[in-house]
């Protein structure tokens, strides 16, 4: 059988500053080396200063994942020397002298199928290396100390994924779950990352480092397992080791055997004193835990009769739900609910877009309850709604201005139905026969009203004259 | 200092004479590393303030050396390495900037051994400090600049820092108060880390006095040091309290095997005239003592391992242009400026810890801290003081043991425990064998440093030193 185990660092990047001194956790927008000061630069007789916020949101990311949680909390060195390390130690958590991780064991569901989570540990992000130069004599190392420090939570799970399309779904998911929570935007460059380790019967664990996206995990793990299964046939013994990701031939490469004897002479902290998990603070937590995706989905189900497909693209989206929650009432709620889903979608795909948008919630109001009324058609509600996300403009103005009102003066619709009638001499001979195909008659009144028709008025004037 | 408070003397004047004073001797005793020549100018700016009726801080431009491995802003700060031969702190360590605030003058950075690993100040890449008592003899270590600068009156007080009696040693061995604090006491903001789970900043000074008057103004939480405890005092008032009554326990692993009879004859004075003042004193075992100098060094040896790989001289440390090399390559040449007492424990702090080592090494160490703490803590419960000598020998000659790790390693015997355990400790001078001063050590426990002064202040009302002859 085959095993897989994934270890996933995601950036608490709703944070205001890093992990252990005032510099912004949100690093991305500074030029290099601009958001650094003496304590993430680790420069002599600088110490650290525990974030106490991190600490919470990495609890609550324990808390989500039904991890339990410890009594005290310590930090640990990780002692290691590379340049992206300006300390050459880094500050994480350890659970091998007993649970002293913000996280101890605890599971997630997916698809019916339990996910045991082995432990869930708060630490510095390093900063970042860039290479510059193509050939080898003339490249240079750049060293970007930005990020150096930004908190990071580690999850990792026991091996308990049985192929890549569960480590796909269980990324998916863990992925709207962290934002859900209010903790990171996994859709940032860099936000989340994931190693792997992957073993089939028979053969050893094999580690996967470097990999670059979600996307590339998934080809990861099934190269790894293709490449074991084509040793094992051929019973060639599998070596436990680790490997690298080759992102431009897209296969896993084993990592210098000098690197796999790294010993980090772990050791406890001292600068930062052990943490108690108060239990107020814990219980202030879980009563502050958003609802959970799945909750949510079920909630638009049974209380709005949303259908179940809706429901769930909208609740695993935090800006779709948030912005679902922030607009309905009980009445319009599957109205809303179809406007996002359907229409606003596209628009708002990327977070280039999403920022550029200039609708509110009172937009979605406003489209809804003009629909409910009759006011205009959801055709020209599909037509209004890239308007307003360009101009914010007031839906009445866009109405006004894109003329969109809604056609439902009888004398002037039964006009446009004469004109169709007698255009569609075929179309009208079928519907006579067979009532259903009437409605290729409306959608041709909509096509001369570009949409604009009451749809409800055109139906029965059809019906009126093809008696 | 008490002329200049009273106005018969300029804030000026008496810097002069400090600077002066620092020009006639410092050639003999090499206590310094840096002068500052700006020192008569910030002595000016404090008369001025003094003229105008301004408020002036409670330092009132006391002259202060402070120990190079705590950073003051823009002044070099090597902790006495080739390796940080070029490194200008950016910013002050809270002991100075509070010191500074309190209108204190410093008047240079003084001499330790290489990172504050050593106990003579023989390890200090510039060159040693002498005795001012003889300079023939060491004036102990790591803090050993600031104890001979103050016992030489090149200063009024100096701040040092205590690992593992880095400051009580060179205090006994310079015949001046030196005293570490309870773990936490002192902010450790701006010292440069040697083994940060168990060191201290301490003041060093020719009074108990002015130890506390040091106290008042250093000590206290700190925002920039996590590890800092809130337990506010006024350590001078009150310090003549006397100690009738207290029960003092004399650790007799600190007086037995290897001990100068000199040393203890000293000792045993100190305990008659303690019981003089109306204490009692009785003999107490603290069996673990036996281990603590192989697990301190086990330690200390871990975290200065990882506290010094920092300097891989990337970003700061001494010229050394990174052309021509690979990362590793580059930082195994630039590193191998560190002394040989820096790199012997560097190299130690790589193998202790290290897997399938440190079970037999740094994790039974960390277990004989523990147990040493419940042993002292539990004997805390009966007695207010524990006392012994702070080094068991008396100061020795220039290369005596400098090339015997295991007889210098011995001299840490007295003091380790205090920093083990996170105890305060206090060296005060007490009598002198040929010309050379010894000190009695005062242990209490934590949060009592008012306590360990006061006991302090009342044994050394007791002494009457000569005067130091250079």
């Amino acid at each position: 059988m085959t095993k897989i185990g994934l270890e996933i660092h995601s950036q608490l990047t709703n944070l205001d500053s890093k992990l252990f001194c005032p510099c912004r956790a949100n690093y991305r927008e500074y030029e290099p080396n601009a958001n650094i000061c003496p304590i993430c630069m680790g420069l002599p007789g600088s110490l650290p200063r525990l974030n106490k916020k991190a600490v919470e949101k990495a609890t609550l990311i324990a808390l989500a994942l039904n991890c339990s949680t410890p009594e005290k909390i310590a930090f640990f060195r990780k002692n290691y020397f590379y340049p992206d390390l300006p300390k050459n130690f880094q500050i994480t958590q350890l659970n091998i002298y007993g649970n002293t991780s913000v996280g101890g064991p605890g599971h997630i569901i997916i698809g019916g199928k339990k996910i045991r989570i082995t432990r869930v540990q708060l630490e510095e992000d390093p900063g970042r290396l860039i290479y510059e130069g193509n050939s080898s004599k003339n490249q240079i190392t750049l060293v970007d100390y930005n990020r150096a420090g930004t908190p990071l939570v580690e999850i990792v799970t026991e091996p308990d994924f049985e192929n890549p399309k569960q480590v796909r779904d269980f990324l998916n998911i863990l992925s709207n779950l962290l934002e859900n929570l209010g903790v990171s935007d996994p859709s940032l460059d860099g936000a989340m990352r994931a190693d792997a380790n992957v073993s089939i019967e028979g053969g050893n664990k094999v580690e996967i480092k470097n990999i670059g996206s979600f996307h590339d995990l998934e080809k990861a793990v099934h190269f790894e397992i293709t490449r074991q299964e084509s040793l094992h046939s051929r019973n060639i013994p599998i070596p436990q080791e680790t490997r690298h990701w080759d992102d431009k031939r897209k296969i896993t490469v084993s990592a210098r055997s000098k690197e796999e004897e790294l010993d980090y002479r772990y050791f406890l902290e001292g600068d930062i004193p052990w943490v108690r998990m108060e239990k107020d603070m814990l219980n202030k937590l879980k009563k502050e835990m958003p609802e959970s995706i799945s909750s949510k989905k079920e909630r638009y189900v049974s209380k709005y009769g949303i259908p179940a497909q809706v429901a769930d693209v909208l609740s695993s989206d935090k800006f779709y739900s948030d912005l679902f929650e922030e607009s309905y009432n009980e009445k319009n709620a599957k109205e809303i609910a179809n406007i996002i889903t359907t229409d606003l979608m596209g628009l708002v795909d990327t977070r280039e877009k999403r920022e550029l948008s200039k609708f509110t919630s009172a937009h979605l109001r406003d489209l809804a309850d003009a629909i409910q009324t009759g006011k205009i058609t959801r055709n020209s509600a599909k037509n209004a709604l890239p308007e307003i996300v360009k101009t914010g403009k007031d839906l009445s103005r866009i109405i006004a201005e894109l003329d969109l009102g809604n056609m439902s003066d009888e004398s002037e619709l039964s006009k446009i139905v004469d004109e169709v009638i007698s255009e569609e001499s075929e179309a009208v001979k079928q519907a006579k026969s067979n009532p259903q195909t009437v409605n290729y008659l409306v959608g041709k009144v909509m096509q001369k009203t570009k949409g604009k028709a009451d749809p409800k008025i055109t139906l029965n004037l059809l019906k009126k004259k093809l008696e | 200092m008490h002329q200049v408070k009273n106005g018969d003397i300029s804030v000026e004047e008496f810097t002069a004479k400090t600077m002066e004073r620092i020009h006639q001797v410092d050639d003999s005793i090499h206590a310094f590393l840096h002068v500052n020549s700006d020192a008569i100018e910030q002595a000016r700016s404090i008369d001025k303030k003094i003229k105008s009726g301004e408020k002036v801080g409670d330092c009132f431009g006391m002259p202060i050396s402070i120990k190079d491995n705590i950073c003051i802003k823009d002044t070099k700060t090597t902790c006495a390495s080739k390796m940080l031969h070029d490194f200008v702190a950016p910013y002050d360590a809270t002991v100075i900037s509070r010191l500074k605030q309190q209108d204190a003058i410093f008047v240079g950075k003084v001499n330790l051994d290489e990172f504050a690993m050593g106990l003579t100040t023989e390890f200090s890449a510039y060159g040693p400090t002498r005795n001012p008592w003889n300079i023939d003899y060491v004036p102990g270590g790591s803090s050993g600049g600031s104890a001979a600068s103050v016992s030489a009156f090149e200063c009024v007080a100096s701040l040092g820092s205590d690992t593992g009696g880095s400051v009580r040693n060179p205090a006994s061995f310079c015949g001046v108060v030196g005293f570490k604090p309870t773990y936490g006491l002192i902010s450790r903001f701006g010292l440069i880390s040697y083994a940060n789970s168990i060191e201290q900043i301490g003041p060093i000074t020719r009074t108990v006095k002015d130890t506390a008057f040091m106290l008042n103004i250093i000590s206290g939480h700190d925002s920039n040091d996590d590890t800092t405890i809130d337990n506010p005092q006024d350590y001078l008032s009150g310090i003549d309290a006397g100690i009738e009554g207290k029960k003092i326990g004399i650790i007799q692993e600190m007086v037995g095997e290897g001990i100068d009879p000199v040393v203890l004859s000293a000792t045993k004075n100190a305990i008659a005239k303690l019981e003089g003042l109306g204490a009692t004193c009785e003999e107490v075992h603290l069996e673990m003592v036996k281990y603590s100098v192989a697990a301190y060094y086990t330690i200390t040896a871990t975290e200065a391992g990882s506290n010094l790989a920092r300097y891989d001289n990337l970003l700061y440390g001494y010229d050394f242009p990174v052309e021509g090399y690979e990362f590793n390559s580059y930082i195994s040449k630039a590193r191998t400026k560190f002394g040989p007492e820096v790199t012997r424990r560097m190299i130690l702090g790589g193998f202790v810890p290290s897997a399938g080592h440190a079970g037999r090494y740094f994790l039974k160490a960390l277990k004989v801290k523990q147990k040493l703490t419940r042993e002292i803590e539990q004997l805390f419960k009966k007695y207010d003081y524990l006392i012994a000598p702070t080094v068991p020998v008396l100061p020795f000659k220039f290369g005596e043991k400098i090339n015997d790790p295991i007889a210098l390693f011995l001299v840490d015997i007295n003091t380790v425990t205090a920093n083990l355990t996170g105890k305060p400790a206090i060296s005060v001078p007490f009598e002198m064998s040929n010309g050379l001063p010894i000190g009695v050590q005062i242990i209490a426990n934590s949060n009592k440093d008012k306590s360990v002064l006061q006991a302090a202040y009342a044994l050394e009302s007791t002494v009457k030193l000569p005067e130091v002859p250079i």
